[in-house]
């Protein structure tokens, strides 16, 4: 199996479907580059090269670049998926999706349950988010937590490159609005991916490590951080499960209830600001429904309720770090150095 | 015999690079035959038994329970009494040096890797390893398998004979277009393949519905089977487990597929996580699904074997025999039973359905035998 990055397999998963199915269209700013000008065509692909080489393929009508007024392209997106397109826009940094919550939360969001169930809305919204990428406060939030509040919406996070082809892939066949999580410091991650084309069903947790002694739940870039945490520790003779949610709506809640209640000992790793996070609702679940099978209290490992700092040291201290998962880890299993 | 002997981790499988030898059956100073099962070893594919590759007292063991180490790394040395303590010590050095050195080298190198052929417009996928002369080895998987299900056969069996492992249609790399799906039409397949590859004659061995294909193959077409090995193979009887076909198609999460895989086998701890998950991924992929089905319909229809070659056994121009384990949960270990005299046949008592995984030096030796003959 061909070796691929987080950014090729994002791309083949886009021009897969787009092959597939001609009402897959992509649009954002700059994801091709050049549009009406007389400058190289396709110079961009997105702030991260991830839909270049799309133009040449599929031509302006389907790869459409837009001005740089979110409020307008995802409401337009939003549009054509309830007009019949299976549109999938760039929003570049999820911190500027604030100006076009309306367009998200009101409309793409509530379009079924407004219509009686007659209506779809099949956009995908991709979008960067994390912090490690040196782009201060406005640029490096999660906010994922904020879009699995809203019924309506699904929210997957892709934690590899496997991961992120068959999730994309699922995103643009599902008839749900989809906020698609890709973290910036995982574009150039290399994994096997498959040539051919494969979705990964919303809803089921991938369980990424088998262990005895805790469970590790974690989300996007943070299930690497807790794979390897978890191999230092097996070493050790501290074996872990590790559960990736894949995504946070709909929410795997039989598997975390299950992996939770094996080892009576959870760790739920989060990059989010700390409150009413992902951390914070899972735990919550798991106190409600296995309280009993609890060996020890859970420990949450996140980021502070602070901004991202653009101080690199700052910054570095800021997102959670594999030290402080295997701490944590540590601490439940009551299992010191 | 005064030769020292070494016992290495082994490479089960193209993408294995380190497995953990998770305990010892046997201690230093015992003494250990070949083929004898003398630890457990675990990758992340799969857990299995290993067997010892060599005769003799066991002089030293060099890696513990619970250590992992890379393929070929020394677990232990194998020489008789006359050898001195001291001259496996600097052998054991000596070798540790030129295995670090090794290892260094072969960090960039790549294996034999997977390609593809095309054959009646449609994709087959398939391994090749080893170069050997006379007619070379086709190893054909069962129902929901691919080429990696010979991890344990095909590298051993390469080392005399030239061999290829294929995926079917609608299976592992292969174009999921499957046709008619029935035995006939995959038979068509693999002689699609051979005429590709310009392979006249072939030694085939097949498992499971792959067992079907050979045998339909050995009875239609002779002129172009050397022998033929068919492991608890399809097409001699009417049984079939549908829990565990239905059960394959259906399970689309790790929790409900892995007890079904389990069913394969007569010790279930030998399914791994990853094994399961590497099912999953192919489930996933598109197309499968609706091949699945079909190959079902076609192969297995209304919940029995549809095709039954077992009268023109007796009349077949090539070798054949059966290998069967009778714990097999999946295809009856009874279908080995009142088979022509010409047909031979051996059963392991304590063995399932992948018979193949389970018993591979046996049939790795059973198969090779059958090749040498002609």
């Amino acid at each position: 199996m061909a070796k691929k990055s987080y950014r090729q397999a994002i791309s083949e998963a886009l021009r897969q479907e787009m092959e597939r199915d001609h009402r897959v269209i992509v649009l954002g700013e700059d994801i091709a580059g050049g549009a009406g000008g007389d400058a190289e065509q396709d110079a961009w692909g997105g702030p991260m090269g991830v839909t270049k080489g799309l133009l040449p393929l599929f031509g302006r009508e389907r790869v459409i670049d837009t001005p740089i007024t979110e409020s307008g392209f995802i409401g337009a997106a939003v549009g054509a998926a309830a007009t019949g397109l299976r549109p999938v826009a760039d929003l570049m940094f999820v911190d500027f999706m604030g100006v076009c919550f309306d367009q998200i939360f009101n409309q793409a969001a509530k379009f079924k349950y407004m219509f009686g169930g007659k209506a779809t809305t099949p956009v995908v919204i991709r979008t960067m988010y994390g912090a490690g990428f040196r782009a201060a406060s406005q640029h490096s939030q999660c906010l994922y937590n904020i879009f699995t509040h809203i019924p309506g919406l699904k929210v997957a996070l892709p934690s590899n490159p496997y991961e992120a082809k068959g999730l994309m892939i699922q995103a643009i066949r599902d008839d749900d609005p989809v906020i698609f999580f890709e973290h910036k410091a995982m574009y150039d991650m290399e994994g096997e991916v498959p040539d051919e084309s494969y979705a990964i069903p919303f809803g089921q947790a991938n369980v990424t490590r088998e262990g005895d002694d805790a469970t590790i739940i974690a989300f996007g870039r943070m299930v690497n951080f807790a794979n390897t945490v978890a191999d230092k520790l097996s070493k050790e003779g501290i074996t872990c499960t590790v559960v990736d949610p894949r995504t946070t709506s709909p929410l795997d809640t039989e598997t975390i209830l299950e992996t939770a209640a094996e080892t009576g000992r959870v760790v739920v790793v989060d990059e989010a600001h700390p409150r009413c996070n992902m951390a914070t609702d899972v735990s919550a679940l798991i106190c409600q429904e296995a309280f009993d099978k609890l060996k020890a209290p859970i420990k949450m490992v996140t980021a502070p309720h602070a901004p991202v700092p653009f101080s690199a040291a700052l910054e570095d201290l800021y997102i959670p770090s594999m030290d402080k998962i295997e701490a944590a880890v540590r601490s439940v299993t009551g299992k010191s150095h | 015999m005064s030769e020292i002997q070494t016992i290495v981790m082994p490479k089960w499988g193209l993408a294995m690079q380190e497995g953990m030898l998770a305990a010892w059956h046997v201690e230093e100073g015992a003494t250990v035959s070949k083929g004898q099962e003398i630890a457990d070893i675990e990758t992340s594919k799969i857990a299995n038994a290993f067997e010892s590759p060599v005769s003799g007292k066991l002089r030293r063991i060099l890696v513990t329970g619970g250590e992992t180490v890379p393929v070929g790394a020394l677990l232990g040395v194998v020489a008789d009494e006359s050898v001195s303590d001291a001259e496996i010590g600097s052998f054991v050095d000596d070798f540790q040096a030129k295995f670090a050195e090794q290892l260094a080298a072969s960090a960039s190198e790549k294996g034999p890797e997977p390609e593809t052929v095309e054959v009646a417009g449609q994709r087959i996928r398939y391994l090749q390893i080893g170069d050997g002369a006379g007619a070379p080895i086709v190893l054909i998987h069962g129902y929901g398998g691919d080429l990696n299900n010979f991890l344990f056969n095909q590298p051993a069996l390469a080392e005399k004979h030239t061999t290829y492992a294929i995926d079917l249609p609608g299976h592992g790399g292969s174009s999921k277009d499957v046709g008619e799906a029935d035995i006939a039409s995959q038979a068509k397949t693999v002689l699609g393949f051979l005429d590709a590859k310009g392979i006249q004659k072939a030694h085939l061995a097949g498992h499971s519905m792959g067992g079907g294909v050979s045998l339909y193959l050995a009875t239609h077409h002779p002129d172009r089977v050397a022998s033929a090995t068919l492991l608890a193979p399809a097409g001699l009887g009417p049984d079939i487990s549908m829990e565990y076909i239905n059960g394959f198609i259906e399970a689309s999460r790790r929790k409900k597929l892995e007890p079904i895989l389990q069913m394969l086998v007569a010790k279930p701890e030998m399914v791994t996580g990853d094994m399961v998950e590497d099912v999953l991924k192919f489930k996933r992929l598109d197309g499968v699904d609706a091949a699945l089905k079909k190959v079902r319909d076609a192969v297995f229809a209304g919940g029995k074997q549809a095709l039954s070659l077992r009268d023109q056994l007796g009349s077949a121009k090539v070798p054949v025999q059966v290998i069967w384990g009778t714990q097999d949960k999946i295809v009856p270990a009874k279908h080995a039973e009142g088979l022509p005299g010409s047909v031979k046949v051996t059963t392991f008592d304590d063995a399932g359905h992948l018979i193949h995984m389970e018993k591979s030096a046996e049939v790795n030796q059973a198969i090779l035998a059958f090749a040498a003959a002609d």
